[in-house]
């Protein structure tokens, strides 16, 4: 295989909240165009790890390289602009503006990079967006007035808004119904052909449809990783967090 | 999208219309409404810049006097003391209002929340002391009487003086709409919704790509340099500079005239001055106890209006108010 820097790669990344260990020296390389799926049980430091790679959090200590650019004191919105994009596990849409002006907020800051915002190329990307998740009849609903699935489904397109080259979804299933699932796995393949996405996800289906690789993480270490086969056959893993055959 | 354009036209048409019938009161208004009209339009003013981070950004601050008296005394001392001209001086003044809001909203957005108004307050405070301290150039709560002879402007080989009535409520009328008018094309903009985003979730905005801080200053500054103009505006226009508008009240005042009118409503701020100044001017033509009047008529309102009298409007039957 070709020698090809990761997107993302951690080195001995740390940290802790008080005595915790919520990350624990974690070396990580993330490829770029894969969707990698980071599973493991609650509180096994999955959030806190992907609020490092963000922004949200700064480490301890440890260094985290995005596409071999040092980023790791690099503060969250700077990151947002190299294209790391995350999307909130707790639905955090802006409930009293329109679904447009959600959009319109993550687009007019990628059109503000290269220049000024133009109201006409504004207007087009943000329906670009809309019908690419299939909410364009939405667009002048109050966004806190939808249904759950569909704030979730905001959510994510706020993240494609920004055409990252990272986008990180954090449990991006949770709450919705089955169907609402199906149409999900669908939506994030698609995005997948144009960034890579890193999924922290607790729905087993979700993760063994879209996952090229996994990473288990328990008590804020890597337990294991590879693809989903493999996780599937891993003894660790069935011990740690499968609980013997019950996926 | 022609619901969305209709809007824009109705909201422009709105505009003009108020701006119009403003100037028609120039020449309806009898002499003391006229007065009164004068002041409550470059009040509004201060409002409209309070009105930018309050009901907008989501920031309240308790100290937005100092910004109105460091417009006021930046134009009014020179006037004073050095004699300069009248458009240098409302610049200066207008430049001493955007350097301290500059300077209180680097310190000042370290905060958040009570703190934020406790510190706004506290430099607001400063501030006040200051004109006090400064008695010699200042004379304190006495003040300085601004002379109708400097406050002149030589046209063209013409005199325009600043204290004749009519020429005070044009250029009150215009330094209003000017700012009327920005505001609008502000909150419409790109900037106005990043605003407004920071005020319903700063977090989110920040994982947006924003620099939260960055902008939360530039809507300071902004606010500081329209507060500023309706300052200089003040003290140019009724010829008094006093320590009394550095003072916590004329804080309170803009907050009060923002929620009375509507926060987050372009016009909501004129509304709310208006309103005050009516009422005030009503009741205490009654008894001397006007305050406690003025109190009730205050508690009736907050109960039907609860979000202002533009904000429940807009809430209940006009949604495109912007």
């Amino acid at each position: 295989m070709a020698a090809v820097i990761p997107l993302i790669q951690t080195r001995a990344l740390t940290r802790q909240f008080g005595g915790l260990k919520a990350v624990d020296n974690v070396d990580f390389n993330l490829e770029s165009g894969k969707i990698h799926a980071i599973i493991g049980p609650n509180g096994a430091g999955k959030t806190t790890f992907v609020s490092l790679l963000s922004g949200r959090l700064l480490p301890d200590s440890g260094t985290i390289l995005f596409d071999g650019q040092d980023i790791t004191t690099m503060p969250a919105h700077k990151r947002v602009q190299v294209g790391i994009a995350y999307t909130f596990q707790i639905t955090s849409v802006f409930a009293n503006l329109s679904v447009y002006d959600n959009v319109a907020l993550p687009v007019q800051r990628r059109l503000l990079q290269r220049g000024r915002v133009d109201p006409g190329a504004l207007h087009q990307s943000v329906f670009e967006v809309l019908d690419r998740v299939g909410m364009a009849d939405h667009a002048h609903s109050k966004a806190g007035s939808l249904s759950y699935g569909h704030q979730r489904l905001l959510e994510v397109a706020m993240g494609l808004a920004l055409q990252p080259r990272l986008l990180i979804l954090d449990e991006p299933t949770q709450g919705l119904s089955d169907g609402e699932i199906d149409t999900f796995i669908e939506l994030v393949r698609e995005i997948a052909r144009d960034a890579t996405v890193l999924l922290i996800e607790h729905n087993m289906q979700v993760v063994m449809a879209l996952a090229d690789r996994i990473t288990v993480m328990n008590n804020g270490k890597i337990l294991a990783e590879g693809t989903p086969s493999e996780i599937r056959a891993n003894a660790a893993v069935q011990e740690a967090y499968l609980g013997g055959g019950d996926v | 999208m022609t619901e969305v354009r209709s809007n824009a036209t109705r909201i422009w048409l709105l505009h003009a219309a108020v701006i119009v019938l403003l100037l028609a009161g120039n020449f309806l208004l009898p002499e003391y409404h006229r007065g009164m009209f004068s002041r409550a339009l470059v009040l509004a003013t201060y409002a409209m810049g309070y009105n930018l981070l309050f009901g907008y950004t989501g920031l309240l601050s308790l100290g937005h006097a100092m910004f109105f008296a460091a417009g006021m005394y930046g134009a009014g001392l020179p006037v004073y003391h050095l004699g300069w001209d009248v458009p240098l001086v409302f610049a200066t003044g207008i430049a001493a209002a955007g350097l301290l809001s500059l300077a209180v909203g680097v310190l000042a957005l370290r905060t958040t929340g009570v703190a934020f108004m406790i510190v706004t307050m506290m430099f607001a405070q400063i501030f006040f002391l200051a004109t006090l301290y400064f008695t010699t150039w200042t004379r304190g709560e006495e003040g300085l009487v601004l002379q109708p002879t400097t406050r002149a402007i030589e046209f063209a080989g013409n005199t325009i003086s600043l204290s004749d009535p009519s020429t005070r409520y044009l250029v009150a009328l215009t330094l209003f709409a000017i700012v009327l008018l920005v505001s609008l094309r502000l909150v419409k903009s790109s900037f106005g919704r990043t605003l407004v985003a920071i005020r319903e979730n700063e977090e989110r905005v920040r994982m947006l790509g924003y620099n939260v801080f960055a902008t939360k200053l530039l809507a300071v500054v902004f606010s500081g340099l329209v507060c500023g103009a309706a300052g200089a505006a003040y003290g140019l226009l009724f010829g008094y500079v006093g320590s009394g508008f550095a003072s916590s009240q004329y804080s309170i005042l803009a907050l009060l005239y923002v929620l009375l009118g509507g926060a987050a409503t372009t016009l909501g701020p004129l509304v709310g001055t208006l309103f005050m100044f009516y009422v005030i001017d009503y009741t205490s033509g009654l008894t001397s106890a006007y305050l406690l009047l003025v109190g009730v008529v205050l508690i009736i309102l907050i109960l039907f209006f609860p979000k202002g009298l533009l904000g429940t409007i807009r809430e209940k039957w006009l949604p495109w108010l912007p």
